[in-house]
């Protein structure tokens, strides 16, 4: 159970809730330095859950969930969705955003800086950009913008929200060659993607998620037919009438109401084979 | 020629050379237009337009109280103005912060609580003229501790804008980019809604607590018209307020109209020109001008 020391982000029985209803229950593992993950699983089965809880922008319970990174040394990319694109910034301001975590509000720009927004919109394919809006880009062009931003940031975790999502075959192409890049730069990079072929064709690590662990490890032992089985059981909706969850709770609470209450809840309790996986060390 | 510089001196310039009173209102009109309309443009950016308004009510209560305790004084009740807005803006923030509720929501809650409470104080103690005059308040009526502290909040508020800029833009643009950086995201936020408190307070004795808004946002609004660019839709709203303290006070003072209702009048007809002409407005989609190639 006690993580590797050398993680990057070690998870020790995480669990994150939305109105007391489990969205990641009990995950512990942990990331490497240096590796490329991929995070699959249903809808509903916590990936964004995972990341939001490795940025911070959820609570994570203390002990839980360690990160051995400063904040401005992690980069991460919400869902397209939650940027305002109509605001009236260009791409090479938006870029330049990057630099935020090292100069903050004051910080000046600089000319090191500037040439870094250039060659990062150079290597997204953006040159000639930089003075449009960003309201006047594709759904494919800002996706790029974006990954603009990661390269300035220049960070050694990097995060990413289904980044693939509505964007075109030539960007991901372009794209996944970046993500490819920050690998061989010995960055740790954690992916949220929904295409498996493409998790197996470019990803070694990958972490199985349905709310509980399904699994987590080297893509090809992961990815099995069993495992994709196991995973789309989920039961999306949430259970009104589902019993407390009994590992975290103190022992002579436990012991007292031992037959009160179910020892998963009702759902893990109808697939007693995921209940305890979750608590195998990851290989 | 002399006739159209004697016409252009009678209507324009005289009233401001003869009359004091007509200064003290022009400069402070002017540099509240400096101050307050940049900060309309952002409450619009972070679609917040209508966040002045209920601001503006929520000072009442201190208004109130300032004027119980220190009579019609400028300095009492500003003060209490500033201290019941900064303490609904900071009270909102907390209880969006803790709880589920968006920002919006919890403002429109407290904001209510706070106007009922300024109204019952005001009822109970003052006068209906009372109310009338922090409501709307005179331009006409600003008196040199008056025009002192319109400037001294307009200059502090520009510079604070200024270095809040980055924090601000990044919020707007992009809160979740913000939050994830863990540098206390909720402060610029924070700082912000006291800018816009701290204008409007200012602007109550020369506009009124409910015309200052109007200073502030109309412009604001009328300026993401014309501009792709942050910058120049900054520049142009200030640009506009300026243009609509000056005018709307030459039109009271010849028609005889009060003062504040009359500027927001001026910034108001700006505002429908802009509608009609700015290149986000209604005749360029009219025009159809052919399309490029590429």
């Amino acid at each position: 159970m006690v993580a590797d020391a050398g993680a990057v982000v070690a998870l020790a029985n995480l669990t994150v809730s939305y109105r007391r209803h489990p969205a990641l229950h009990h995950i512990s593992g942990s990331f490497a330095p240096g590796s490329l993950t991929a995070v699959v699983g249903p809808n509903g089965s916590g990936k964004s859950t995972l990341l939001k809880s490795i940025v911070g922008l959820l609570p994570a319970a203390p002990g839980a969930l360690r990160v051995a990174l400063a904040p401005e040394r992690i980069a991460y990319l919400p869902q397209i969705a939650d940027i305002d694109r109509s605001f009236p910034i260009d791409v090479r301001d938006c870029v330049l955003l990057g630099c935020w975590g090292e100069c903050g509000a004051w910080g000046g720009a600089g000319r090191a800086r500037l040439a870094r927004v250039d060659a990062a919109l150079k290597a997204v394919g953006l040159e000639g950009f930089e003075r449009r809006g960003v309201g006047s880009l594709s759904t494919g062009q800002l996706q790029r913008v974006m990954f603009a931003r990661l390269l300035v940031q220049d960070a050694a975790l990097i995060l990413l929200d289904e980044p693939f999502n509505a964007v075109d075959a030539r960007t991901t192409a372009a794209l996944l060659a970046l993500v490819r890049r920050w690998h061989g730069e010995q960055r740790t990079v954690i992916a949220v993607l929904h295409d498996d072929s493409l998790v197996r064709a470019h990803f070694p690590q990958t972490l199985l998620l349905a709310r509980e662990l399904v699994g987590w490890g080297a893509t090809a032992d992961v990815l099995t037919d069993a495992n994709l089985r196991r995973a789309r059981a989920m039961a999306e909706a949430w259970d009104e009438a589902a019993g407390l969850c009994a590992i975290d709770a103190p022992a002579p609470l436990q012991a007292a109401q031992g037959r009160a209450i179910d020892r998963h809840g009702a759902q893990a309790a109808s697939n007693p084979a995921s209940a305890h996986s979750a608590r195998k060390t990851p290989a | 020629m002399t006739g159209l510089a004697a016409w252009l001196w009678d209507t324009a310039l005289s009233p401001f050379a003869e009359f004091a009173f007509m200064r003290r209102a022009l400069v402070a009109t002017l540099a509240l237009s400096l101050s307050a309309a940049p900060l309309g443009v952002f409450l619009t950016l972070r679609r917040m337009s209508l966040l002045g308004d209920a601001l503006s009510h929520a000072v009442l209560p201190g208004v109130a109280i300032g004027f119980m305790l220190g009579g019609l004084s400028l300095t009492a009740m500003a003060l209490g103005g500033v201290l019941a807005g900064m303490a609904v803006a900071a009270l909102a923030g907390l209880v969006t912060r803790f709880t589920a509720l968006k920002e919006d929501a919890s403002l429109a809650a407290i904001y209510l609580m706070a106007l009922a409470l300024g109204v019952t104080l005001i009822s109970g103690h003052g006068t209906q003229l009372d109310l009338l005059h922090i409501l709307f308040g005179s331009a006409l009526g600003v008196d040199r501790p008056g025009l002192l502290m319109v400037a001294g909040v307009a200059s502090v508020s520009v510079v604070l804008l200024a270095a809040m800029y980055r924090g601000l833009v990044l919020e707007s643009f992009d809160p979740v980019f913000l939050a994830a950086s863990r540098r206390c995201g909720w402060l610029w936020q924070q700082g912000f809604l006291m800018l816009v408190v701290v204008n409007l307070v200012a602007g109550f004795q020369t506009l009124g607590t409910l015309m200052a808004v109007g200073l502030m946002m109309l412009p604001a609004v009328s300026s993401r018209l014309w501009h792709d660019t942050l910058a120049a839709q900054l520049l142009n709203a200030s640009a506009q307020a300026m243009l609509a303290s000056v005018a709307g006070l030459l039109l009271s003072y010849h028609l005889d109209t009060p003062s504040g209702p009359t500027i927001i009048g001026c910034a108001g007809a700006l505002y429908m020109v802009s509608l009609l002409v700015a290149p986000g407005g209604w005749l360029p989609r009219v025009l159809r001008r052919r399309h490029r190639l590429a």
